[in-house]
């Protein structure tokens, strides 16, 4: 080809001033894994208090800064910027670009990343203790009656946000503009397509959330009432306009999760996905939809109920395309030749818990019902369902997937396997038991609970740490891949695989797709 | 491989079967809710046709994915290249998409009337027979039976379980964390309204057997209702977080027979006209400290610690305010310190307990003033200000 290809620069320099979209993917990845292993030791401190009855390790207002953390840092900094690392790495290399559109945006947007969450974990060491009003700070605990750190709680989620909205930009902007010739929008795969669409919910709901924290700030700071019904405010309007935001938040964390299935299956069942036109849709449909069911989180605010009966229809509406979704999956498997390593494992564990995730979330969305469900366990076993289950076990069926073309190295398959049935059991006796003691009126962000909800809260705590202790394992694979893993140099790891990524040489070099390819 | 893999899901869940028994074995309490894995029925119409509506969408969810996940495994379980299968090549259908799109609409069609029907049921507030004003405290919540002649009835109700019992000193009691020094009485087969409010963040007054569950909202009311069929016991707790001590907020409601009701309401109002007559006299320290320690107990201790220690509120031991003029010590426990935790318990104490709980931190932790102040004076505080 001729051209110069300079390699990366040395020592430090070539992370701190890092615009190669592998690099500052990698970067994104290791930083959320290291988000991840800290909200995950939150939760285990969560869960030992939780293994008993009683007070015995920590106090209530410790309990809560943990819920409080344990929930920010899974979202904002583990389970988001993780799939933040997957688009930097493989968006370019799916559509044939040589790089993002915005490179020198693309250093800044992870950069700020690792201060913000400095700051967030510093509150903890602060006097009056780190936010302990949970990950959703519903005003006014989290105004009138909130620690003083929770100003730095602010100012970190403005960071956030920026680093969110940028990395978005710039996905929109590369999926616009680097597509290789040849590569249509109705050829793009289909996890380029999700994380477009996830990108433009980014831009439209973070700015939501940065106005929703500086009208907290004002209310702390500048004497303003927009949640103090003293003031004339409403502390319901807080609720509003979180949830504006919050809802498609989960879709903003599950579709990228639903695109990394849809590359994964269809190359262990060695068949094309099946209806791939009907992925995008359901996709787009459901990205629609969730900005018009926010209030489902609310059905006990005291909306009247022609609101709740809007919100109710609208939320019952999502389970068509995630459906549709499931029923796509399926198909794909369905008469393939399936093949069953790591990453097909954690897919099909995906589909398998995500669908029962998804069902307790349609029992959650009929209003008569969810004014029994809300706040109680029942919720907390669904959205670890699909939050774990579903975003957690697919980003780690994507490092599996793509880390043999990543650094030229296989893992180690059999540890890997031993990963995936360890995470899949601990899992499901942490979570599952938590459907009982809700439904049977345990509420949620409780440090200590009635004797009645004694087994099952044990049996959880004892499912948290096998997962907890599973990611040890995956740790311990992924680093021992990277260093002395069985080197291997066919472009197409996977004898199924498909796709641009597979054509470029593995270990995938520095730069990749200088020269354009041609798609047909 | 999964022969392995098998064999070691298999040994991991037996090993936590066999961590059942042994709790079992340490279980304390007696009743049917012991390891409940369902909603109740609850005592209330409302809470039969929800427990109605969840076990529909259950079934509708456990059919639906027995069917998906039979045709998935049987795929897993056929459709192996270890076994020598060419894969298809098919990869789309308009037929089956539109199936599968139009079916599960039409499930949750027929899903959304019996839905509809029971919300508005529930949001049917007209004709309640009693109405009860309920208030969200940082820690407690409050009832005030709304009366036609303005001589409303209101009380706390308050965390039971003693502090011993929660740090693990002391058994747990059966009803652990679910008992109230006060409960809410009311009568069976009266619709009763509660307007739901709160003092300070937001609360949520739920009780499952009565399916209610409604947002306690600082400067709104909410309304909701219950009718139970049955006398009985149920226990509820709030359901919003709401500080440090939210899971230490239960609710007990006693639903009595309709002459049972009659009696305790007016026992319960004697009870009142009795602190009337106790406001007028005096008392002595000691009568004053020992029933402040009472007070203590139920409304300071949880920010204030057993020894005066502080925690979220400030030491009470060694306090200068406290240690200082009365004044100053009855105008921050009767006006709150506006900002903080520390709220107005003007409005929560009667004059007598008012006094009473001032007499003893004037006079305990080592804090020896040797001073007193009377229910009057309180009276005439408040009403000089
Ligand atoms: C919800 C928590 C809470 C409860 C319950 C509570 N307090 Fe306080 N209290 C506080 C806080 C916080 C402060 C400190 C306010 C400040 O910053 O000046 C305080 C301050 C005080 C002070 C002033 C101490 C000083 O040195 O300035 C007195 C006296 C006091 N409380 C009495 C009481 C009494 C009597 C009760 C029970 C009837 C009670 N408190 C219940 C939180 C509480
Ligand atoms: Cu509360």
């Amino acid at each position: 080809m001729g051209d110069h290809h300079h390699g990366p620069a040395k020592g430090l320099k070539r992370w701190i001033f890092a615009t190669n979209h592998k690099d500052i993917g990698t970067m994104y990845l290791w930083f959320s894994f290291a988000m991840f292993i800290l909200g995950g030791s939150f939760a285990m401190i969560i869960r030992a208090e939780l293994f008993q009855p009683g007070m015995q390790l920590i106090r209530p207002e410790f309990f809560n800064q943990m819920t409080t953390m344990h929930g920010l840092i899974m979202v904002f900094g583990a389970i988001m910027p993780s799939f933040v690392g997957l688009a930097n790495w493989m968006i370019p290399m799916m559509i044939g670009a040589p790089d993002m559109a915005l490179p020198r945006m693309n250093n800044w947007s992870f950069w700020i990343l690792p201060p913000a969450f400095l700051l967030l974990a510093s509150t903890l060491f602060m006097e009056g203790g780190g936010p302990a009003f949970g990950w959703t700070f519903y005003a006014p605990l989290s105004t009138t009656y909130a620690p003083p750190s929770v100003t730095f709680f602010i100012f970190g989620v403005h960071i956030l946000g920026l680093s969110s909205i940028m990395g978005s930009i710039n996905i929109v902007a590369t999926v616009w503009n680097l597509r290789a010739p040849g590569m249509t929008w109705m050829k793009m795969p289909l996890f380029v397509w999700t994380w477009f669409i996830t990108a433009y919910l980014l831009i439209a709901v973070m700015p939501v959330l940065a106005g929703l924290v500086t009208m907290m700030l004002m209310d702390i700071h500048f004497g303003t009432s927009f949640f103090s019904a003293a003031g004339g405010g409403d502390p319901v309007l807080f609720q509003h306009i979180f949830w504006f935001f919050g809802h498609p938040e989960v879709y903003i964390i599950i579709l990228p999760a639903f695109g990394v299935v849809s590359q994964i299956i269809p190359t262990f069942a060695r068949k094309p996905l099946f209806g791939y036109d009907s992925m995008v849709y359901a996709t787009a449909s459901i990205a629609f939809l969730s900005f018009i069911v926010w209030a489902h989180h609310m059905y006990t605010v005291g909306m009247p109920v022609s609101g709740e009966l809007f919100f109710m229809y609208a939320t019952m509406l999502i389970a068509v395309p995630t459906g549709v979704k499931v029923f796509n999956w399926i198909s794909t498997m369905w008469r393939g030749s399936m093949t069953f390593e790591t990453p097909m494992l954690f897919s099909i564990g995906f589909v398998v818990l995500f669908t029962i995730g998804g069902f307790t979330g349609l029992m959650l969305s009929i209003a008569p019902s969810d004014f029994q469900y809300h706040d109680s366990y029942f919720v907390v076993a669904h959205f670890h369902y699909v939050m774990v289950a579903g975003a957690v076990f697919s980003m780690t069926a994507a490092v599996y997937y793509w880390l043999p073309k990543w650094c030229g190295r296989m893992y180690n398959e059999t540890m890997g396997k031993t990963h995936f049935w360890i995470s899949f059991v601990g899992f499901n006796l942490a979570f599952f038991p938590q459907h009982f003691v809700g439904l049977a009126g345990m509420p949620r962000r409780i440090p200590d609970y009635a004797l009645q909800f004694t087994d099952f809260n044990m049996m959880s705590s004892v499912g948290a740490f096998i997962y907890g202790g599973s990611q040890i394992l995956f740790l311990y694979n992924v680093i021992a891949t990277i260093v002395a893993g069985q080197p291997i140099s066919d472009e197409k790891v996977w004898e199924g695989a498909e796709g641009l990524e597979w054509t470029v040489p593995t270990p995938a070099p520095f730069h990749t797709f200088a020269v354009p390819p041609q798609v047909k | 491989m999964c022969f392995k893999a098998k064999r070691r899901l298999t040994l991991a869940l037996s090993s936590m079967s066999a961590l059942l028994p042994l709790t079992a074995a340490t279980a304390w309490a007696q009743d049917s809710k012991v390891n409940a894995i369902n909603m109740p029925v609850g005592v209330t119409e409302v809470s039969a046709s929800i427990y109605d509506l969840h076990m529909i969408i259950f079934w509708i969810c456990v059919i639906i994915g027995v069917l998906v996940f039979g045709v998935m495994f049987y795929s897993i379980f056929a459709h192996r290249k270890s076994k020598g299968v060419v894969p298809a090549t098919f990869h789309e259908s308009t037929k089956v998409e539109i199936a599968w799109t139009v079916v599960p609409f039409l499930i949750l069609l027929a899903m959304a009337v019996p839905a509809t029907k029971t919300l508005i049921e529930i949001y049917d507030f007209d004709d309640a027979e009693m109405d009860i004003l309920v208030t969200g405290f940082q820690w407690k919540w409050k009832y005030e039976y709304l009366q036609e002649d303005g001589e409303n009835l209101k009380f706390f109700s308050n965390l039971r379980t003693p502090q011993d019992e929660i740090y693990n000193e002391e058994v747990k009691g059966e009803h652990y964390l679910l008992e109230v020094d006060e409960p809410l009485v009311v009568p069976v087969d009266t619709k009763v309204r509660l307007l739901v409010t709160a003092n300070d963040v937001i609360h949520s007054w739920w009780v499952p057997d009565l399916a209610v569950k409604k947002d306690a909202i600082p400067g709104f009311i909410n309304e909701t209702w219950f009718k139970s069929t049955q006398v009985g016991i149920f226990r509820g707790q709030c359901a919003e977080l709401c500080g440090k001590e939210h899971g230490f907020m239960p609710i007990v409601v006693h639903v009595v027979s309709k002459a049972d009701y009659v009696d305790w309401l007016a026992t319960k109002q004697s009870e009142a006209a009795e602190i009337k007559e106790l406001m007028a006299q005096s008392f002595t320290l000691d009568e004053l400290a020992e029933r402040g320690k009472g007070v203590y107990q139920r409304s300071c201790l949880a920010c204030h610690g057993a020894n005066g220690e502080g925690g979220v509120g400030k030491a009470i031991a060694g306090s200068l305010l406290v240690t200082g003029a009365i004044n100053g010590h009855l105008d921050s426990v009767v006006n709150g310190v506006p900002g903080t935790a520390m709220q107005a318990f003007g409005g929560q104490l009667n004059d007598v307990d008012m006094a009473a709980v001032i007499t003893y931190q004037r006079n305990a932790f080592g804090n020896n003033m040797g001073d007193m102040v009377q229910p009057l004076d309180i009276f005439n505080f408040k009403k000089g200000q």
